[in-house]
């Protein structure tokens, strides 16, 4: 059972546009993870009025769990528009958990090249890291049971959807 | 061997088509042979009585081909394992081809077979001698002598006679002495390397087919030079429905041809290979349905007189390989019985004539004392359960072949006892 | 019976031996999976970590470098481990078996078999026979199938024609002795093409070939009207010894793709040759190596379908 939290996801953009707004000064590449990250991503891409294509990455392939669960049907195509060697990037994602999708993008960026930094923003950051990831900036942070689990949903009206686990579900 | 014994069989249906006979009656044994039925002889005491209630009184099955692999190939099956098997199926006549290693070309190897087969004591064996030597298709074989030997009949085995004056030479030499020939009708360039029936299975599965007229054109031929020779013949193992027709053809201008069929034609078609299932790799191949159907009512109406079990055991690795590369041929002794009991029950022909073609019909072609329960008869003796419901197990079937595509098939009818000239040589009892 | 052999209990796919039996949804998935690959061709690193830790091999019992090449370079581009092995002939005259040689490599905890063999049926007999956690690769079996070549097959189609549902192709050469216009054959069909067509002399066509869902012409001119996708067949040279045709120059003048042959079929239509070429005998090198053929594409595309299938078939069950 979802039940959708009482926050404004709007709210949480606006905090995110002014804490990063100091990081333009140096050029950063825009990232997005799919799915929730890249809706993110473009969102505030656009309010940063950044001129670059924005990126997105689908980590299927580089998921750490593909003996157990296979290939996702719906894999996405990634997309680094430029050549990100040298470049800082600033990597997007809805929820930070586990880590693993973390890990698992930046080691997917770093088959495209070798940028000079990696900041990480989120939308939610909750407990239950299990790698020694953190955000860089996050709209804000959470606690939650082990056995629930908190989604962004959209693209259209964005929000922020707490529920039960499933068994077997896969947690970012 | 043990003593014979006075055998009181009671109660049983008593199927004879020999005589005519379909009754519920009783049947005495003594001295290896049958010598009463229904009451029983003035001084007849029993030594033992065999409960024949609800079962049928057949003669014991006369098989027209069982390749016991000995000699040569005993690593398949041995002489012993599978007289075993045969009479667990109710055969007590059972012919050998010549294609052992020796072949059946010399009379000491037919006398070998002969002798065997009397020592193990369980069925008569009966080889069929070579009909050119080394079965090469050249020269012709010493068939008087083979059949002073005891040789039933001729056969080249699955070795063309290619060399139409060859076979039209041994047809003459043999029509002399009213010799009976076993024909396989196969043209081996059209076979070319085929290893299933040519039609939409073999293109689906890519497998190299035996097209129909492999068989049609010596079925046609070998017609032709019967005709011109006058010798008895008998086509063995037919796969297709041209063949039957052409038999029959020939048979209402008078020729004495006769056909039989294997049992396993009757059930399977080339849509049992379509997984590459090895065990229904035969020769000749299985066909199609038609061909079935024509076969089924072929065998029913009596233009094919005789179902053989065509048994062929093999060891496992034989058959664990690419379909084009494993051995041909379905372990069949045990399963001849029920598989034609699964005819009658569905439809297909009645009681009297399944027995008439595994027994008498078989042994009239052969021109041997068999397939009968008249008084004075030898006591080759079946008596099954036409109603008992089982599941073939492969791993339980007492040949050493275990190669049967029937296993877990649900059959209907089980041999319970088999005599062997008065003895009781398999009672399940 | 084959369908349930290459999908596990929970309809994934386990085994990939033969197109027919597979659900059109599996084709599909292998379409787009291959997709996403060819994009990760193109980046420097080639290489994705997906079967990291996994051992493929490379059984060939019949030779052949370019397929086994482009198997190797797909697995190592999934970052597996691979080894090759020619058993060819002398593993069977030393009387070992088929399967004792997959046997002994299965004691070596390898979870893939890609297996290309001189007869029909041969990667069916080894899936049938292997532990759950072993899967098979048919690389081609005999005359039966090549469901990998019929895949990049699909893969290009698709590249040029954008849709399967309008497209009238035709198969023209020795349909007979061929696995991959079998398997050509089952995905047109299940991917619902509009009308396949076979070209070829009789004695060229196997027996009632129309029952697998095509049209059979002995004409070429006829068997090209209008279509779209035009796919060639090698001759092999003995078939000439063999009395299946007479010379090679009849041969070319009846059934081989030039340009004026060409001419019959749509204006836009693709050709395509699973390789390796006969110049002058199937195809002439006008037309092989013309703005219409997509042949060369056929190789590059070989690569990201190889590594779809091999990543669908070893990804776990999961939910995913």
């Amino acid at each position: 059972m979802t039940k959708k939290i009482d926050v404004d996801v709007s709210v949480l953009l606006d905090k995110l546009v002014t804490d990063l707004t100091p990081l333009l000064a140096i050029n950063p590449v825009i990232i997005g993870i799919h799915t929730g990250g890249s809706w993110l991503a473009e969102i505030l891409h656009q309010r940063l009025a950044i001129n670059e294509p924005c990126g997105s990455l689908d980590i299927s392939f580089y998921r750490d769990d593909f003996s157990r669960i296979g290939l996702n049907p719906e894999v996405k195509a990634s997309d680094i528009p430029q050549d990100i060697s040298d470049r800082h990037i600033l990597l997007i994602d809805d929820v930070l958990q586990t880590g693993r999708t973390i890990r698992a993008a930046m080691n997917e960026i770093f088959d495209y090249g070798r940028p000079a930094s990696i900041h990480l923003c989120v939308l939610v950051e909750r407990n239950g890291h299990e790698l020694p990831i953190q955000a860089d900036y996050c709209g804000m942070t959470l606690d939650l049971r082990p056995d629930q689990q908190i989604k962004l949903t959209g693209p259209e009206k964005l929000s922020l959807m707490v529920g039960d686990l499933a068994a077997g579900d896969n947690q970012s | 061997m043990a003593e014979l014994m006075n055998i009181h069989i009671q109660g049983g249906r008593v199927i004879d088509p020999a005589n005519n006979i379909d009754r519920v009656e009783d049947l005495y044994v003594a001295n290896g042979n049958i010598i009463a039925s229904g009451d029983a002889p003035d001084g007849f005491t029993a030594d033992k009585i065999i409960d024949a209630t609800n079962q049928i009184v057949c003669p014991g099955l006369v098989d027209l081909s069982a390749r016991m692999r000995e000699p040569g190939q005993e690593y398949k099956a041995t002489l012993k394992s599978e007289c075993a098997a045969a009479i667990a199926g109710g055969i007590t006549t059972s012919c050998c081809p010549p294609d052992t290693t020796p072949i059946i070309d010399t009379p000491a190897m037919a006398n070998m077979l002969t002798h065997r087969g009397r020592e193990i004591g369980l069925t008569h064996i009966l080889p069929l001698g070579a009909l050119t030597n080394a079965l090469g298709g050249k020269t012709l074989s010493d068939m008087h002598a083979l059949h002073r030997a005891g040789c039933v009949a001729f056969s080249n085995a699955n070795h063309a006679i290619t060399n139409t004056m060859v076979m039209r030479r041994a047809m003459e030499y043999a029509s002399s002495f009213d010799l009976l020939l076993i024909l396989h009708a196969n043209d081996p360039w059209l076979s070319d390397n085929g290893c299933m029936h040519e039609g939409e299975i073999s293109t689906r599965l890519g497998l190299a087919g035996i097209p129909e007229a492999a068989e049609t054109v010596i079925v046609a031929r070998d017609l032709a030079l019967i005709e011109q020779t006058g010798v008895r013949a008998h086509f063995a193992r037919l796969s297709s429905a041209r063949s039957v027709d052409l038999i029959v053809q020939a048979r209402k201008r008078g020729l004495k041809v006769t056909a039989d069929v294997a049992i396993h034609h009757l059930h399977l078609t080339e849509y049992d290979v379509s997984d590459f299932n090895t065990l229904c790799r035969v020769i000749p191949p299985l066909r199609s349905e038609r061909d079935r159907d024509h076969l089924r009512t072929a065998v029913e109406q009596g233009d094919i007189q005789a179902i053989c079990s065509d048994h062929q055991p093999h060891e496992r690795d034989a058959k664990l390989a690419a379909f084009s590369e494993a051995e041909p041929g379905i372990s069949g002794l045990e399963t001849l019985l029920p598989l034609g009991l699964k005819l009658v029950h569905e439809g297909v022909m009645d009681l009297n004539t399944l027995v008439t073609r595994l027994s008498s019909g078989p042994a009239a072609l052969l021109g041997i004392k068999a397939g009968s329960l008249s008084a004075g008869c030898l006591a080759d003796i079946c008596i099954f359960d036409p109603h008992e419901e089982w599941l073939l197990d492969s791993a339980k079937l007492l040949s050493k072949g275990h190669n049967t595509p029937f296993k877990h098939w649900p059959l209907k009818g089980r041999v319970n006892t088999t005599l062997l000239a008065g003895n009781i040589v398999y009672s399940r009892v | 019976m084959r369908q349930h052999l290459q999908y596990t209990d929970n309809g994934k796919l386990r085994h990939f031996l033969s197109i027919e039996g597979l659900k059109k949804e599996t084709l599909q998935q292998i379409l787009s999976t291959a997709d996403k690959f060819t994009q990760f061709g193109q980046r420097d690193i080639k290489k994705l970590p997906l079967l990291r830790g996994h051992t493929v091999v490379n059984l060939f019992f019949e030779n052949s470098s370019r397929t086994r090449t482009t198997f190797e370079i797909a697995a190592k581009r999934l970052s597996a481990d691979v080894i090759n092995l020619n058993p060819g002939t002398s593993s069977t005259s030393k009387g070992e078996t088929l399967l004792d040689t997959v046997n002994i490599l299965e004691a070596m905890h390898t979870d893939l078999f890609v297996i290309r063999h001189a007869k029909s049926g041969v990667a069916e007999l080894i899936a049938r026979h292997v532990p759950d956690h072993v899967h098979i690769i048919n690389a081609g079996d005999g005359q039966h199938a090549h469901p990998t070549q019929a895949m990049l097959d699909m893969f290009t189609i698709r590249q040029y024609k954008s849709t399967f549902n309008e497209l009238r192709v035709a198969i023209v050469g020795d349909i007979l002795h061929s696995r991959v216009a079998r398997s050509q054959i089952h995905a047109l069909n299940t991917l619902g093409v509009h009308e396949i067509r076979v070209v070829a002399p009789n004695s060229l066509l196997p027996s009632q070939i129309e029952r697998l869902g095509v049209h059979a012409y002995n004409d070429l001119q006829q068997g090209l009207e209008g279509v779209d996708v035009v796919m060639m067949l090698r001759l092999q040279k003995e078939r000439m010894q063999n009395a299946y045709i007479p010379s090679e120059q009849e041969y070319f003048n009846l059934y081989g793709l030039t340009t004026e042959s060409l001419a019959a079929a749509a204006e836009d239509a693709i050709i395509m040759h699973p390789g390796p070429i006969n110049r002058g005998l199937e195809i002439s090198s006008v037309v092989a190596d013309g703005p219409r053929s997509v042949i060369l594409p056929q190789v590059t595309n070989g690569i990201a379908v190889r590594m779809a299938v091999m990543a669908m078939v070893l990804g776990g069950e999961g939910n995913g």
